[in-house]
C-alpha cells in the first residue's frame, strides 16, 4: 500500500498572531512552525500501517523552502520520503490542484490529510483533492482500518459517530482519534540522523490558479472588562446572565 | 439567478442551522436584488422555510438519500444550482455541511470560503469575512470565480423572520453508482443528549475537578440549564470523559450562547476553540488563571463549593421563571 500524508506547515498552537504590510500578510517574525496537529495524528496512523501492514509513506507539502524543516521532522518520525511542491500555498483550491498532480504521478492508494489546518482553517483541501481525483472521501475521520483495497472508517458526526466503508483509492480528512495523543511520536536522535539521508524531492508546480484571495486580516475587537462576582453572591451571576447577557 | 441554500434536516425535520443559513441567504439575495431557493432532502414539511425568506424549495425525496451521503448530496445540490443558474450557494458548517462543501465546490468550479461570519462586505469584488488562525483573527477574502460557495459559520448569523410566499417543487437529481461509493454502514448517535454542536449552553470541566468521580455536579448543572457537557483536552486524554467532549483547537469548536468553564486554566489552545461562544463564565480558584481575561463573568472560588450552590440557585431561578 502506498500512502501519501499531506502536511500543512503551520504556526505553533501557542503563537501570537500578528499581521504586517498594512494587515495583508501574516507576520512570521518569531513564530515557530510545526506539523499541523491533525496531520500529525494522520502521520502516526500511517506509521502503524507501515509497521503492521508493510505500507510505504511519502509526505508532501505545498510551499516554499521554509516548509522543509517541517517535512524533515515528518521524515524523522518515520516517513520514507518527502515531496515539496515549490510554490507558495495561496488557497485551498490551488493547493488541492497541486496535490492532485502529486497523487496522480505517485499512484497512491491512500491519501491522509487533516480535517483542517489550524492557520487558515479552511477545511477545504482534502475534499477538493478527492473531488478533483474522483477518489472516495471521508472527512472528520477518527478511525481507519484497511484490508486489501477496502477501507472501514469511523467518522465523527454532530453528537456521535458513523461507520463507513469505501474502496481505495481514498482520501481522508483526519484528526485525533486516528491515534491518541499518547501514541504521537517524538523524533529520536536516530530518526533525526536517518531523516537527513532520506530523499526530499522538490517538484515544480503545475501553476494552479487560486479561486479566492485573502485581501486583508483583522484582529477581533478587544473584549470589555471581566465582571467578577463574589462566590457568596451567585444571585448576581444569575441576574447578569438573565438580564444583561440574556442567555438563561 | 436566485441564491441557493442547502437546508439541513435530521429525521425529516429542519435543523436550526437550516433557518440560519436561509436567513443569511435572504440577506445576500436582498443585496443582489434576487430571491432565495432552498434545497431540502426528505423533509416532511417544507413550509417553515417560508418564515425565513425562502421563495422556492426544491424538495428531493429519494429513498437512497434518506441518510446523509456527502458525494450524493453534493452532486444533487450541484445539479440544482446548475438548473437554477445560481451564482451564490450557501451551506451551513455542521459536520455534514463541512463534509459536502469542498466536493460541491469542485462540481461547480466555485471558489469556496468557509467559516464566514457576516454578510458580504461588497458584492463586486465579492468579499466576505471569515475566521482564521483558530478564531484569533478574521480574514477578508474575495471569491474570484463566477459561482461562489459560502460556508456559514455556526451561530454567526442570527435567525431573521421574513414571511414569504413559498412554492415547493419536487426535484429529482440524476444520480449514479459513483455517488454511492462511500457507504454508511451504521450510525451511533445518542438521541437523548444535546450535542455540543447544537447546544445553546455548554458546561465544561477541566483538570481542576480532580477526577472523573466528580463529574456528577457538572452533569447536574448541565441538566438544570438544558446544556451539553464538554471538557478540556487533558481530561479526555486521561479518559475521565469521552473524546467526543473534548473542545478546543484540536477538539470540537464551541459557538454556543453561553459557555461555563469550571476548573479550566484557559490555555491558548483551549480558548482557540471556544472563542466563538458569545458569553463566557469562568469558575476557578486561582485568581491568576488566564481564562479570567477571556471571560465575561468570573467567579474566584472552589468549584466544589461554588457549583453545588450555583445549581441550587439556578433551580430556584428556574422554578420562579417557569
Ligand atoms: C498542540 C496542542 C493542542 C492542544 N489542544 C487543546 C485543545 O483543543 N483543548 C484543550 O482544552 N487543550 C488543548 N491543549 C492543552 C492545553 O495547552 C492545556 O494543557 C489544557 O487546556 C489544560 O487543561 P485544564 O485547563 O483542564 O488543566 P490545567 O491547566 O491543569 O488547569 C486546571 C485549572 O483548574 C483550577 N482549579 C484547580 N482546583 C480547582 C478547584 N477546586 N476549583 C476551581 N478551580 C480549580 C486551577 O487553578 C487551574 O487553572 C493543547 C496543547 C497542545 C500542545
Ligand atoms: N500547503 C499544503 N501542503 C500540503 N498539504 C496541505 C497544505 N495545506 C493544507 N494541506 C492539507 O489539507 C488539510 C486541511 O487543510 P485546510 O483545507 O487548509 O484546512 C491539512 O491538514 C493538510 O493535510
Amino acid at each position: 500500500m502506498k500512502i501519501l500524508v499531506c502536511i500543512s506547515h503551520v504556526p505553533d498552537t501557542t503563537s501570537k498572531i500578528n499581521f504586517t504590510e498594512g494587515d495583508t500578510q501574516f507576520d512570521t517574525n518569531g513564530v515557530q512552525f510545526v506539523i499541523n496537529p491533525n496531520d500529525e495524528f494522520g502521520l502516526t496512523r500511517a506509521m502503524w500501517f507501515k509497521e503492521k501492514q508493510g505500507a510505504s509513506i511519502d509526505v508532501v507539502s505545498v510551499g516554499g523552502p521554509e516548509t522543509e524543516p517541517t517535512l524533515r521532522k515528518a521524515l524523522a518520525i518515520g516517513a520514507d520520503s518527502a515531496i515539496r511542491v515549490n510554490t507558495p500555498a495561496r488557497d485551498g483550491f490551488q493547493v488541492a490542484k497541486e496535490l492532485t498532480k502529486v497523487v496522480q504521478d505517485g499512484n497512491y492508494d491512500l491519501v491522509i490529510a487533516g480535517r483542517e489546518s489550524i492557520d487558515y482553517n479552511g477545511g477545504m483541501v482534502p475534499g477538493m483533492l478527492a473531488g478533483l481525483l474522483k477518489a472516495n472521501f471521508i472527512n472528520t475521520c477518527v478511525g481507519l482500518e484497511i484490508e486489501g483495497d477496502k477501507a472501514t472508517a469511523t467518522r465523527e458526526i454532530d453528537g456521535g459517530k458513523e461507520t463507513l466503508t469505501a474502496d481505495l483509492p481514498l482520501v481522508i480528512g483526519g484528526q485525533k482519534g486516528l491515534v491518541e495523543e499518547k501514541d504521537l511520536r517524538i523524533p529520536n536522535m536516530r530518526g533525526i540522523m536517518m531523516a537527513r539521508k532520506k530523499p526530499l524531492n522538490v517538484v515544480e508546480p503545475v501553476e494552479a490558479k487560486p479561486e479566492t484571495t485573502a485581501v486583508k486580516f483583522e484582529k477581533p475587537a478587544p473584549k470589555g472588562p471581566t465582571k467578577m462576582i463574589d462566590p457568596d453572591n451567585l444571585d448576581e451571576l444569575i441576574d447578569l446572565l438573565h438580564n444583561e447577557a440574556k442567555v438563561i | 439567478m436566485s441564491i441557493l441554500v442547502y437546508t439541513e434536516s435530521e429525521n425529516g425535520k429542519f435543523k436550526k442551522d437550516a433557518f440560519q443559513a436561509a436567513s443569511y441567504a435572504k440577506g445576500i439575495a436582498d443585496k443582489l436584488g434576487t430571491n432565495v431557493t432552498a434545497i431540502a432532502f426528505n423533509t416532511e414539511n417544507t413550509s417553515e422555510l417560508g418564515n425565513y425568506g425562502v421563495e422556492k424549495v426544491l424538495n428531493v425525496s429519494h429513498e437512497k438519500l434518506k441518510n446523509f451521503n456527502a458525494e450524493a448530496y453534493a452532486d444533487a445540490i450541484a445539479q440544482a444550482a446548475k438548473k437554477e443558474g445560481t451564482k451564490v450557494v450557501v451551506i451551513d458548517q455542521t459536520a455534514n455541511g463541512k463534509y459536502l462543501a469542498p466536493l460541491l465546490a469542485v462540481h461547480l468550479e466555485a471558489g469556496y470560503a468557509s467559516n464566514v461570519v457576516a454578510l458580504p462586505e461588497s458584492v463586486d469584488p465579492f468579499t466576505v469575512k471569515r475566521t482564521a488562525f483558530s478564531n484569533k483573527a478574521f480574514s477578508l477574502t474575495t471569491i474570484d470565480t463566477e459561482v461562489k460557495l459560502i460556508g456559514l459559520s455556526k451561530n454567526a448569523f442570527p435567525l431573521k423572520e421574513n414571511k414569504t410566499e413559498l412554492s415547493t417543487e419536487n426535484f429529482e437529481p440524476s444520480l449514479s453508482g459513483e455517488d454511492f461509493s462511500v457507504n454508511v454502514e451504521s450510525v451511533d448517535k445518542a438521541t437523548d443528549k444535546i450535542t455540543i454542536a447544537d447546544a445553546e449552553i455548554v458546561v465544561s470541566g477541566g483538570r481542576g475537578l480532580k477526577g472523573p468521580e466528580n463529574w456528577g455536579m457538572i452533569e447536574e448543572l448541565a441538566e438544570v440549564l438544558g446544556a451539553a457537557t464538554a471538557c478540556s483536552k487533558p481530561v479526555s486524554d486521561m479518559g475521565w470523559r469521552p473524546h467526543s467532549e473534548h473542545v478546543g483547537q484540536t477538539g470540537k469548536p464551541v459557538a454556543s450562547n453561553l459557555y461555563i468553564a469550571i476548573g479550566i486554566s484557559g490555555a491558548i489552545q483551549h480558548l482557540a476553540g471556544i472563542n466563538a461562544a458569545k458569553t463566557k463564565v469562568v469558575i476557578n480558584n486561582d485568581p491568576e488563571a488566564p481564562f479570567f481575561k477571556a471571560a465575561d463573568y468570573g467567579v474566584v472560588g472552589d468549584a466544589f463549593e461554588v457549583v453545588p450552590k450555583l445549581i441550587e440557585k439556578l433551580k430556584e431561578f428556574k422554578a420562579n421563571n417557569a
